[in-house]
């Protein structure tokens, strides 16, 4: 911990606007070119999962224009069903790896958590700028798969071996589009683990005077466990996808056994493992949920209780849940792979500490609950954002304990109750906690305010949206409908097909309602009131600046604290005591 | 005259190199589980005779970090005693330096010899394993040798007085370099008995 300047300014100002704008080395810049990026790759992957949708529920319908820009993938505008893999492939990889890791980790981690410790910006700026850099490489390599002449790959964000090793002869995508998607995603590995070095460091050695590491916000703490998550999974992800190159470009046999027969045509390679990819990505896959969701831990126990007005319950049981979180998610990797044959036995050990994580996570969640309960809640929007993510996260989080017993997962593993599951679980709440964060610090990034009327029609439209998207998929996964299909057209599916009708239906509606969110994001930008250095009346040190703060987030003063994140509800005059306020007698 | 105050406390420089330590220790671990898993799983696996030169490229790399510790003492004896760098202790790190691109080459050579048997890359799992072990573990020492040419440049600025004695990155840099040694020890004891 520092006792003076915290992380003293490694850089001087910056000149000029590539330097300001573009290759800055400042925190704030960064992580706003982290949210930019995430705005980016959430519009497309959504723009994706419309066409899926589409294609779902109205499955002989040509989509207007999709036959002219892809006419190999979509002749006359009708998906074919390799391209609805290409697309599926796609909106997984862009939403988890650039969206759901980018913005609530890497985006809000890079612009609070220095304001937070107290530190001038991050430990290490020059990797911090590279971080952004190759993340946005990353996605560009990524997106190439649209362009090239086989398109993008068809092997789903999991990018199951041996058919994503072998080559062109597995499908469509799987010629150039999956080695893109292979390097994409090692590029990415590269970035994050940057990032996560840089979230340790700041965390660990530039915090400033006073600042001890229970006096750090929760949301620091998340981000913090989040980076230690990321460190591992990411090193693991990374040689498994140079493995995979290698297998692809330079004729080795890591994951693709012998004998195998793909289009007619015996490979030259063997004595491979395609389990071996299975379990270093799951290795990697299952730790990435807690990657999406603890930072959103974070921002709702940091959110939740400025507009409760009284202090979170139990902060150190919190940090504690977040903790036994981030260890027992590298001990379940394989309940992903109870279809792959596994011994019983071993699903058992993977069932367990799976059925075991749902304590640390239930624990938080009534924390939270706590909270609320008999609090005076200020219900701006980034307080029901908090509470739908809390209420997503149950729904999600329920039918969790049905897919960790695997003999119940064997059954429903391959249907929609898994897609409902996982969406609800892990992207939809995630999405939450990032509207919560973006309602919560706008004011502090921009120095205006967000419109709250706009925010809360938002907020319930969304909310009622995303219910009506995903809850009706676990009762199609009980009834035995299986996902990866693009269309339900047979006879013994068709029963399926109006509720795919009425899902499509409100997955376009609550996509259009995001249209009211970005109208307020970019009018509050220029147009919104003004903000205060503190309109929440919040207590952490980024509401002791200004709002934007300065380039070296306190004007040269050096902050000293003397109190917790969590001083809410106290008597007098007013009823909060920030960090840098007078220690209480 | 009182000496310059040398930070000698762990910086973020020093934590930045363990969790890259920490990082590199995982990606190592994961080939090391993927090794043992493919060798269980293949009937194909054809054993490799590993190139003598790797031996000597060995002890090329435990002297380099000999070389470096003593160059470390000098600087901070030189820095502590109220002087400036201290010109053998920059000789000590040149050496160093020199010993690391001795290694890289020797690692080449290793490779060649091989490829002169015909084993290359996509020969057998086990020739996978040995290069890419060996040509990532080359690649980590080559961004050592980055890091040493950045230190060089913060002493050649400290000499000049235009920034304070870089105590912290000259011990992180070791931190990472003697890292370099240890893990290419184990990769060693790993395909002697492995591959």
């Amino acid at each position: 911990m520092q006792d003076t300047p915290a992380g003293a300014h490694a850089h001087a100002p910056p000149q000029g606007f590539l330097r300001t704008h573009v290759f800055s080395l400042d925190h704030k810049v960064i992580g706003k070119q982290y949210l930019d990026l995430a705005l980016v790759a959430v519009l497309t992957g959504m723009v994706l999962s419309w066409l899926m949708r589409l294609h779902l529920g109205f499955p002989a319908t040509p989509i207007p224009g999709l036959g002219k820009i892809a006419p190999t993938g979509a002749p006359a505008g009708v998906i074919t069903p390799e391209y609805y893999l290409s697309l599926m492939t796609m909106h997984g990889t862009i939403m988890v790896f650039f969206v759901l890791t980018t913005a609530p980790f890497a985006g809000f981690g890079n612009y609070v958590l220095p304001i937070q410790v107290g530190a001038e910006d991050m430990a290490f700026p020059r990797f911090n700028m590279m971080s952004f850099w190759v993340t946005f490489v990353g996605f560009v390599v990524l997106i190439c798969a649209f362009f090239v002449h086989d398109g993008p790959p068809i092997s789903g964000w999991t990018a199951y071996a041996p058919l994503s090793a072998v080559g062109g002869d597995a499908g469509p995508g799987l010629a150039l589009g999956q080695t893109l998607w292979a390097v994409a995603i090692a590029i990415f590995c590269v970035g994050q683990l940057l990032g996560s070095l840089n979230f340790i460091a700041t965390t660990l050695d530039l915090r400033t005077k006073g600042m001890s590491l229970m006096r750090m916000p929760l949301s620091t703490w998340a981000w913090f466990i989040t980076s230690v998550i990321g460190l591992i999974a990411f090193s693991v992800l990374l040689p498994a996808c140079i493995l995979l190159i290698l297998d692809r470009v330079a004729g080795t046999s890591f994951f693709i056994p012998s004998g195998l027969v793909v289009s007619d045509r015996l490979q030259p390679h063997a004595g491979g493992s395609p389990l071996l990819w299975q379990h270093l990505f799951w290795f990697f896959g299952h730790p990435e949920v807690y990657i999406a969701i603890v930072p959103s831990f974070g921002i709702v126990s940091h959110v939740l209780p400025a507009f409760a007005r009284k202090p979170l319950l139990g902060p150190k049981v919190a940090i504690a849940c977040m903790v036994a979180v981030a260890a027992l998610s590298y001990m379940v990797w394989g309940h992903h792979m109870f279809l792959s044959g596994m011994n019983p036995v071993s699903a058992t050990l993977f069932s367990v500490p799976t059925l075991i994580i749902t304590i640390p996570a239930t624990i938080v969640t009534l924390l939270w609950i706590g909270t609320v309960y008999g609090s005076k809640l200020r219900f701006t929007t980034a307080a029901l954002f908090c509470l739908g993510f809390v209420s997503v996260f149950v729904s999600g989080g329920i039918s969790g304990f049905f897919l960790a017993q695997p003999s119940l997962d064997i059954y429903l593993h391959g249907t929609y109750f898994v897609v409902g599951h996982f969406h609800f679980v892990m992207a939809v709440a995630a999405m939450f906690g990032i509207f919560a964060g973006v309602y919560f610090w706008f004011p502090k990034m921009y120095g205006r305010m967000m419109n709250e009327t706009i925010g809360k029609v938002h907020f319930f439209l969304t909310f009622i949206g995303v219910y009506c998207i995903f809850m009706p998929m676990h009762y199609l996964g009980f009834a035995g409908n299986v996902r990866r299909y693009s269309a339900f057209t047979d006879d013994y599916m068709k029963s399926s097909l109006p509720l795919h009708q009425f899902i499509t239906i409100a997955a376009l509606f609550t996509g259009a309602v995001q249209l009211l969110f970005l109208w307020n994001l970019f009018r509050s930008r220029f147009k919104g009131e003004p903000a205060s250095d503190n309109p929440w009346e919040a207590t952490s040190l980024e509401w002791s600046t200004s709002s934007p703060p300065p380039f070296d987030n306190f004007g040269g003063r050096h902050m000293v604290v003397h109190n917790g994140p969590n001083e809410y509800g106290t008597p007098g005059a007013r009823d909060y005591i920030m960090q840098t306020d007078p220690a209480k007698a | 005259m009182t000496a310059p105050k040398v930070a000698l406390a762990p910086t973020a420089a020093r934590t930045g190199v363990w969790v890259g330590i920490a990082a590199i220790t995982m990606m190592f671990a994961a080939y090391t589980s993927a090794m043992l898993v493919r060798q269980g799983d293949a009937p194909d696996w054809t054993s490799i005779h590993l190139p003598g030169i790797l031996y000597f490229n060995t002890l090329v790399l435990i002297l380099s970090s000999g070389a470096y510790v003593a160059g470390q003492r000098r600087l901070l004896a030189g820095w502590q005693a109220g002087g400036t760098v201290a010109p053998e202790g920059i000789r000590w790190l040149h050496l160093t330096l020199g010993l690391g691109l001795l290694f890289v080459a020797g690692q080449g050579v290793a490779w060649t010899q091989l490829a002169a048997q015909g084993v290359f890359l996509a020969s057998n799992p086990a020739s996978s394993f040995f290069y890419v072990l060996t040509g990532l573990h080359a690649l980590h020492l080559l961004g050592g040798v980055c890091g040493m040419l950045y230190v060089f440049s913060r002493l050649r600025k400290s000499a000049r007085g235009a920034v304070a004695p870089p105590a912290g990155a000259v011990d992180a840099m070791g931190l990472y370099w003697h890292f370099m040694g240890v893990l290419w020890i184990y990769l060693l004891g790993l395909m002697a008995l492995r591959l």
